[in-house]
């Protein structure tokens, strides 16, 4: 099929109108203004919903709203923005509504920097809204990749009656690519009985979306019906990308943007005989420990890039349960490492640590 | 001998005990809306959107389809549904501490959209739920649980939500009523149907404002509520139209 060059931002919205998104929700803000604006033009096209609200707050909760009555909701946002949804998103997870969450991160903590940067990385695996609950979360590394997800998303979404958010960095939102949004995909539209679509007299009973059981024993026994799915997700959602590990004495553990850096990193190593590879994450949630398993004995030093202080760098802790040297190199506030500076951190552990 | 049906409940409600104190006329409002619902047969085809506060389990009690808003979010939540199903009737049901506290933006810029939804507004000056404490609606010297010496004026002037939405052009039909007798009940049913008869023209925002009793948070006798809604709300709160655009207004284009 035929690429075409696209801003990532608009590739992404595209992609969504494919995926089967019936509305979106949003509310302006840098580095992600591309997606929204497209969509203000383009979903009326396809006979869809845009709204501009007035508010993250508000608009997660239209979000809520149309997806409670059965629609393929999408919304998108930046950092701060993300803070504000969590709320809403909360509520979607209790009351088990599908929706899908694009943020192309930025710099914080507060309003931050408008710059790329990947320190929502606990905001998007732990969450900040209330309660035992999980987003299954990708982090797409170019424009082809986010697309693909995207368009699938929704699916996903709907399988397991849960948000998905797709995470990228401003990098990926900023940038254009050639990407190709034809390949065909399965939209598996489902009826949603559940949903409170208002259509009572039809049905013969009362839908109710909700996610208050006021009775602890009800409560628990809702959560460990969600916590049913998060399993699943764990065990049949982990995705990831083994790049040169097949030889690899030292894995570079990167996500996003930060994985394209250290393709190039890789390449500069591998010119000069170092043995490196990567391990790079394409779900956040669940993350993809099954990575870790499928690495080799002849890895022995690991090393977290990422572009934030440490934050997915706990998650390789726990996913290495201490069997191999662990590294750690990051960046933060929007600034983006060049490959020559990776470069530089793995040459140090090579020639310092031991790494043959 | 024959019998004579004199007094058959409501089909807009279920058949759940609703779960108001002894005199809060959060009760009445349902019955009206439940009746409003069932006579203008909409019972089938609604979507109602439950808000936090006393009347949190209104998702029980009204018999449509029902979906539960976080605080002060359901005008937002209305508008996602109404938004993806335009040709069903789409209701909110909230307290003055979620209209007009921490749901002030969104009942705003619902308003402000125009969106073709219907808001049932229960003013009762304070926060029932959590036990008694000021809400933006209190009145000047009224005692609650955070303004135990009675709210002063430091504390705000009383808000007057109808009012104060009527300046807003996105607007359609505002009414204040209050349903502390039975001929003002009347007149609050009134309200109630040609709120949804304004959705159901497509004729956008319209909300109606009911003046309710909170006996337990403002430690009063069930009458002695009634009178004080009366006598003590009445003259700050007005009862009346505050705006009626529908003559005006096309129907709604936003589908
Ligand atoms: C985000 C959030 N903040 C606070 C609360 C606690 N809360 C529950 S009900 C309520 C007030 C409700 O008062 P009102 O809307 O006046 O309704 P009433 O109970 O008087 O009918 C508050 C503050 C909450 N549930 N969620
Ligand atoms: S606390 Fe007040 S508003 Fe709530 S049910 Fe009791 S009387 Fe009604």
């Amino acid at each position: 099929m035929a690429k075409v060059l696209m801003k990532g931002n608009e590739a992404m919205a595209l992609a969504a109108i494919k995926g089967g998104c019936d509305a979106f929700f949003g509310y302006p803000i840098t580095p992600q203004n591309e997606l929204p604006e497209y969509l203000s033009y383009h979903m009326q096209e396809h006979g869809k919903i845009f709204v501009q609200a007035e508010s993250e707050v508000a608009a997660i909760n239209m979000v809520y709203g149309a997806a409670g009555a059965g629609a393929r909701v999408l919304t998108s946002s930046s950092s701060p923005g993300i803070a504000l949804k969590q709320e809403g998103i909360s509520y979607m997870a209790g009351s088990e509504l599908p929706a899908v969450i694009i943020n192309v991160m930025r710099g914080g903590p507060g309003l931050g920097s408008i710059q790329p940067s990947q320190a929502d990385y606990n905001q998007v695996t732990r969450g900040g809204g209330n309660g035992d609950y999980h987003l299954l979360a990708y982090a797409p590394e170019s424009i082809q990749e986010a697309v693909d997800i995207i368009k699938d998303a929704f699916r996903v979404a709907d399988k397991y009656r849960n948000p998905v958010m797709v995470a990228i960095d401003g990098l990926i939102g900023q940038m254009m690519e050639p990407v190709d949004l034809d390949k065909p995909i399965d939209l598996d539209l489902q009826s949603k009985p559940w949903a409170a679509d208002g259509h009572g007299a039809k049905r013969g009973k009362n839908n109710k979306i909700l996610s208050l059981f006021l009775d602890t024993k009800d409560l628990e026994t809702h959560n460990l019906k969600l916590k049913v799915k998060y399993d699943q997700m764990v065990s049949e959602e982990q995705r990831y990308e083994l790049v040169q590990t097949d030889d690899a004495e030292l894995v570079i553990v990167a996500y996003g943007s930060m994985a394209r850096i250290a393709r190039s990193a890789i390449a500069m190593a591998r010119q000069k005989g170092y043995r490196v590879g990567m391990l790079r994450p394409i779900t956040l949630w669940p993350y993809p420990v099954q990575g870790f398993e499928a690495l080799a004995s002849n890895v022995t030093h690991l090393l977290t890039a990422e572009m934030s202080l440490g934050q997915m760098h706990q998650d390789v802790l726990i996913a290495n349960e201490g069997q191999r040297q662990t590294h750690w190199f990051g960046r933060t506030g929007g600034v983006v490492p060049s490959a020559d500076e990776l470069f530089d951190v793995i040459e140090n552990i090579i020639l310092k640590g031991g790494v043959a | 001998m024959s019998t004579k049906v004199v007094y058959e409940p409501t089909k807009g409600l279920t058949d759940s005990p609703l779960s108001y104190c002894p005199g809060c006329t959060h009760g009445i409002i349902h019955k009206l809306v439940g009746e409003v619902l069932e006579e203008q047969n909409l019972i089938g085809e609604s979507i109602g959107v439950a808000s936090v506060g006393c009347s949190v389990m209104s998702y029980e009690f009204f018999n449509c389809d029902m979906q539960q808003a976080p605080h002060g979010r359901a005008p937002a939540v209305a508008t996602g549904i109404k938004r993806v199903k335009p040709n069903h009737t789409v209701f909110t049901y909230q307290g003055d501490g979620d209209l007009a506290s921490i749901g002030m933006a969104e009942v705003i810029h619902a308003a402000h959209r125009s969106e073709n939804i219907t808001i049932i507004f229960v003013n009762n000056a304070i926060y029932g739920m959590t036990g008694g404490q000021m809400a933006p609606t209190t009145l000047i010297g009224q005692k609650t649980t955070t303004s135990p010496r009675g709210r002063s004026l430091d504390q705000g002037m009383p808000l007057r939500i109808v009012e104060m939405l009527a300046t807003i052009p996105g607007a359609t039909y505002l009414e204040r009523v209050s349903v502390h007798d039975p001929k003002h009940i009347i007149k609050a049913k009134k309200a109630i149907h040609k709120a949804f008869e304004v959705q159901t023209n497509k004729q956008g925002f319209s909300l109606i404002e009911f003046i309710s009793t909170c006996p337990i948070g403002w430690g009063m006798t069930p009458n002695d509520s009634l009178e004080w809604a009366k006598n003590t709300m009445i003259p700050y709160y007005p009862l009346g139209v505050y705006k009626d655009t529908r003559e005006e207004r096309e129907p709604w284009i936003k589908e």
